[in-house]
């Protein structure tokens, strides 16, 4: 390892900074997180740093707390979708035959049902709690994931270095996490920042649809879309959670990239 | 004013020059242009009606489902094309009085229990074919008869029977009632030939203007039909409804003059949008209102203790200033406001009181979290309503559980469902009609689920009674019982908001609707 | 037979095998959602009396096996029926709607495809430089705002201040094919804005993926431009992710665009599809959804193929 370059430190420290904001967000936060303090869409002031938003909250406080449950929730829908739809997608490629045409089958069948009606469906046979939620959001993303990782390993499970090991008689599990994987992970490194930013507007649109995150509680896609109205006459309330959401994706994918890096070079390569 | 600016204005209002250069000229002249609209427009308006021209109306609530059976008619998209093609009984004006439409005048007998209308003569069809008293009877029995599958049907539920004599029309209720009439004004009620028997969801009506194109949920045009009686509507030859059901697209729209007229303006916009060049926002104080229900025989809301306290927990003026951003009044917590006729306005004013409610809600014996059911549909803002109720509330002791439905289904499944939810009333022409729609024992939508025999007695008196002195008493003894024992949680009464652009003027404010109860696209004329 | 024409022949087998059960699914789920058409159509009005009426009208009061049955026998025959809403014919609706649901993608696709794998390639061949961090900020941050604001950002600036485009991109049958692009001008930019990033970022991720290889080295020791490199000789080997990213967006621009077509009213599927939902449409919702189920079992083989073909070993399986 050459050290940390500058713009993996810059995504470190923006994702570290929204992290231990949303943990420490009871202790950090200016205000309480429903409570109204000002006037509706105030200026930013030295009283609220980032003004008030459509009810007269402050928008520091709205984003600290919006950021707990944004992250929380889209980090746990990207592990459950990233680790269903990987293992699925590998097990699919490397037992091949009637496994693989089983899940890649069921998986096109999940894939072409409308998410408005799967959402409708799931949402009125459930109560609308966190895990429904990321529940539901993990197993229609993890479609997406299960046809690339599968796509991905298929490439690989043909790839002499595989068949060396099967030879050699290792068992199916070895293959794919010690064979597959490896050689599949710059791909999927890179399927996981995005799919993190899409868990994270996804949410904003299962609370349209009255799925998403129960008031008073916030997200930042919810709080861009309370104060939406406000900007095209340059009332900038829906622009902060926008810009959260948006370094928070750089940061994510800027990680990303840095173990791409690593990840290529950990192949064996010369290295970046 | 100077001389100069002074002929522009007549070159403009004559249209010898067109409004963009005359704005050009006028602030070159160093007059503000607000200021330089409002004249144009007051000059123009002097001219007094020109024919002619395109309206484009960008319009929300339509959706892809629209038919045009007016039987289905329920959004605001269908509401503006029952106006624009089609033609009631009678209409109600801005002073809220009636005026003839399809029926050129109207007696009551001695009882107010039998009413004829003399059907206008020479009225026709959009195909050529006269309107006959015999197809505005058809119509109304097709909304009222034992298959009728219209929303018109409550309405239409208190007459008893539907006859025509000559060019006259008869209509028979079951109890007296002196505001049938206003009942007939209702947007569903148009004729059709046949009354549609043959052809519900056909294109020919009797209105001022005829179906051109009809694109559900995303344009209709219609064209002026040159047959329509009076000559004093309808001014524009072609008008275009557009479908634009986001409020910032439809502003957009309005402000780069793709559409002249728009309705709905969110009240959080409307003073910013009114800052825009040559853009009219109009506020008009109405019946409609923003409520919250609870269902008066449902545990735990059965106890008058608990709804007291639930009604003196909820902070009106700043829920009017916060989600109305002023565009509204305060309710009172019964369905009638200041734009009803017949209105007492010495009942006390309901207001926040933590402390009282503090009182009431320990007096009710009732502890734990209480659930309020919400949506984004039930009205606009209803959900940061919820969330304002709920800190109002908490000050009290109260604790409010929030819970957001999704807004599909929300009507079949939530509102009159489930003991305590959001709401939207959107009024009526009169008292007795909004009282006997929700609050008689027996209505179809007793959505409060108000059972009180006093009440409904006092309503069928009214009903009848011709002494408006005697009458005004009875509704003020009703209002104050909705107020202090009913279900209704009434915080505040919310303004139309719509806006025009200057290539329009005429604009007249009417209470009884949003776009001048409709009639803004029939009524108005270009201003050139 | 060749393996691949074999294997197209049991996919589209297969296929039709897949659109029968997501049928069944749609009408399972829109069976479990609450309401039906009369409640939806009658909405705060209903009464009673007229929601039986509407029902027995419709023939809603029959088991729910004999409307599917019936529908399914008919759907087979190629008669979508009615809508159940507004009376009209459903093919032809859908016809309509449809025309301009892909007319916008294809715009944006046209657009977007090519230029993300461009993109793709440039960030690989300036790895860690400049144009490399460029775009992948400016994707990032097109990608990672939520549609809807993108959407009036622009609308505001191309549109209200400068006046270019309509903000309404309301096209019809009279328009000029050049008129109809000017018409989606706005909607297509804002798509191609949003999925520009994802297909860029996994163009970029698998070619890195295999620069490493030994015949990457070779094509380097033989001394060619480092684009030719990148754009011959490794890409070819990172196309099965990058095909099936493509094909996740190009799903995503037919049958996701609703915010989109709301922002713009734009008369395409989404909205359609959205409004009879809502309005338990039950037929018309079948008929979309079988359209939407076609479109992504066919979009997933012809990424499959892709796949295939582009990978030797899997062309000439041993």
């Amino acid at each position: 390892m050459k050290g940390i370059p500058i713009s993996a430190l810059l995504g470190l420290f923006f994702t570290v900074l929204y992290f231990a904001a949303a943990i420490l967000a009871p202790w950090i936060a200016p205000y309480g997180m429903s409570e109204i303090v000002g006037d509706v869409w105030e200026p930013a002031s030295t009283q609220f740093w980032l003004g008030t938003d459509n009810l007269g909250r402050d928008l520091l406080t709205r984003l600290i707390y919006g950021g707990r449950n944004t992250i929380f929730v889209a980090s746990m829908a990207t592990a459950l979708s990233f680790s269903l739809g990987a293992i699925l997608g590998f097990s699919a490629a490397v037992y091949g035959g009637w496994v693989d045409q089983a899940l890649a089958r069921f998986n096109d069948l999940v894939m072409s049902i409308p998410t408005l009606i799967f959402a409708l469906v799931v949402l009125s046979v459930m109560p609308v709690t966190l895990t429904v939620l990321i529940l539901v959001m993990g197993l229609l993303d993890s479609t997406r994931v299960f046809r690339l990782s599968r796509a991905v390993a298929v490439d690989i499970n043909v790839m002499d270095y595989v068949e060396a090991a099967r030879l050699r008689g290792e068992g199916q599990r070895w293959v794919i996490f010690r064979e597959i994987l490896p050689n599949a992970l710059s791909p999927l490194v890179a399927e996981l920042g995005l799919r993190f930013i899409f868990a994270i507007l996804f949410i904003s649109t299962l609370s349209f649809l009255g799925l998403g995150i129960q008031p008073p509680e916030a997200d930042w896609g919810g709080i861009v879309k309370e104060n939406r109205e406000g900007i095209v006459y340059g009332i900038p309330a829906a622009l902060w959670p926008a810009v959260a959401i948006v370094t928070l994706s750089i940061s994510v994918n800027l990680v990303a990239d840095w173990v791409l890096n690593r990840t290529t070079s950990l192949k064996g390569g010369r290295g970046a | 004013m100077n001389d100069q600016l002074r002929y522009y204005l007549a070159r403009a209002a004559a249209r010898k020059m067109d409004r963009r250069a005359f704005m050009g000229k006028a602030a070159a002249l160093g007059v503000a242009s607000t200021a330089a609209t409002g004249l144009l427009t007051s000059a123009v308006q002097a001219q007094g009606p020109t024919r002619g021209g395109h309206l484009s109306v960008g319009l929300q609530g339509g959706e892809s489902t629209n038919s045009k059976d007016p039987a289905t008619y329920a959004s605001q998209v269908p509401f503006m094309y029952s106006r624009i093609t089609g033609e009631t009984l009678v209409n109600i004006n801005s002073a809220g009085e009636l005026e003839g439409a399809a029926a050129e005048e109207w007696s009551a007998s001695a009882d107010a229990s039998t009413w004829r209308f003399k059907i206008r003569s020479g009225m026709q069809f959009h195909n050529g074919q006269p309107v006959t008293a015999e197809d505005v009877a058809q119509s109304l029995r097709r909304h009222s008869n034992e298959d009728s599958q219209s929303g018109a049907l409550g309405i239409m539920r208190g007459v008893a029977s539907i006859t025509t004599d000559g060019d006259t029309l008869v209509l028979q209720t079951e109890t007296p009632n002196a505001d049938l009439p206003y009942l007939l004004a209702d947007y569903h009620l148009i004729v059709q030939p046949n009354g549609g028997m043959d052809d519900p969801a056909g294109p020919i009506m009797s209105g001022p203007y005829r179906w051109v194109d009809d694109e559900p949920g995303v344009r209709h045009t219609f064209e002026r039909f040159d047959g329509y009686w009076n000559d004093n509507v309808a001014h524009f030859e072609t008008i275009e409804i557009l479908v634009i059901n986001d409020a910032t697209a439809r502003n957009s729209a309005l402000q780069s003059g793709q559409i002249q007229m728009a309705n709905r303006v969110p009240p959080s916009v409307a003073g910013l949008l009114a800052r825009a060049p040559g853009v009219e926002v109009v506020s008009t104080a109405g019946r409609g209102h923003y409520v919250f229900i609870m269902h008066a025989n449902t545990a735990p809301f059965d106890n008058n203790h608990l709804r007291l306290a639930l009604k003196l927990a909820i902070d009106r003026e700043d829920m009017v200033n916060r989600i109305l951003r002023g565009y509204g009044s305060v309710g009172n917590d019964m369905p009638i406001n200041a734009a009803y006729p017949l209105f007492d306005d010495t009942i006390p004013q309901r207001t926040y009181d933590p402390d009282q409610a503090r009182f009431h809600y320990e007096r009710s014996g009732h502890s734990g979290p209480i659930d309020l059911r919400t949506a984004e549909g039930a009205f606009p803002g209803a959900v940061d309503a919820a969330q304002l109720f709920k800190e109002s509330a908490a000050a009290a002791g109260i604790d409010l559980n929030i819970i957001r439905e999704p807004n599909d289904g929300y009507w079949s499944e939530v509102w009159n469902v489930k003991p305590f939810s959001a709401s939207y009333w959107g009024g009526r022409p009169v008292q007795d009609q909004m009282y006997s729609t929700a609050y008689l024992s027996t209505a179809d939508w007793n959505d409060t689920r108000f059972f009180n025999p006093q009440f409904d007695a006092l309503l069928l008196e009214a009903r009848g009674e011709l002494n408006l002195v005697r009458r005004k008493e009875l509704y003020s003894q009703m209002g104050r019982m909705v107020r202090d024992e009913g279900g209704l949680i009434a915080p505040m009464f919310n303004d139309f908001i719509d806006a025009y652009n200057g290539d329009v003027t005429g604009w007249v404010t009417n209470p009884n609707g949003e776009m001048m109860n409709g009639f803004a696209p029939v009524l108005m004329w270009s201003a050139g | 037979m060749h393996p691949i024409l074999k294997l197209v022949a049991q996919r589209l087998a297969l296929g039709c095998l897949l659109l029968l059960a997501a049928s069944v699914l749609i009408f399972i789920g829109t069976q479990i959602l609450p309401g039906d058409v009369a409640a939806a159509i009658l909405g705060q009005g209903a009464t009673e009396q007229a929601l039986a009426n509407m029902r027995a009208d419709l023939g809603l009061d029959r088991p729910a096996i004999t409307r599917y049955l019936e529908w399914l026998f008919n759907a087979l025959q190629g008669d979508f029926g009615v809508a159940l809403s507004n009376g009209r014919d459903i093919a032809e609706s859908i016809a309509g709607r449809m025309k301009n649901t892909i007319f916008l993608a294809s715009v944006a696709a046209v657009v977007s495809v090519p230029l993300s794998i461009f993109l793709g390639l440039l960030a690989v061949r300036y790895r860690d430089r400049w144009p490399d961090r460029l775009i992948s900020a400016v994707t990032l941050t097109s990608i990672s705002l939520p549609e809807f604001l993108l959407g009036y950002v622009i609308m505001f600036v191309f549109s209200v201040k400068l006046g270019w485009f309509n903000s309404v991109s309301n096209i019809n049958d009279g328009m000029s094919f050049g008129e109809k692009l000017g018409a989606v001008a706005l909607p297509a930019t804002v798509l191609t804005l949003v999925v520009l990033a994802h297909m860029m970022r996994m163009t970029r991720a698998a070619i890195l993926n295999v620069m490493q290889s030994a015949y990457v080295e070779t094509a380097e020791l033989k001394g060619l431009r480092r684009f030719t490199i990148i754009a011959r000789h490794a890409m070819p080997n990172a196309i099965a992710p990058i095909v099936n990213v493509v094909m996740l967006n190009l799903a995503y621009l037919v049958v996701g665009v609703v915010v989109i077509e709301v922002v713009f009213v734009y008369p395409g599927m989404g909205q359609y599809l959205v409004d009879h939902v809502s309005k338990r449409d039950v037929p018309v919702v079948q008929a979309s959804g079988l359209i939407f189920a076609t479109i992504y079992i066919g979009l997933n083989l012809l990424a499959d193929i892709i796949s295939i073909l582009s990978n030797p070993r899997l062309r000439h399986p041993k």
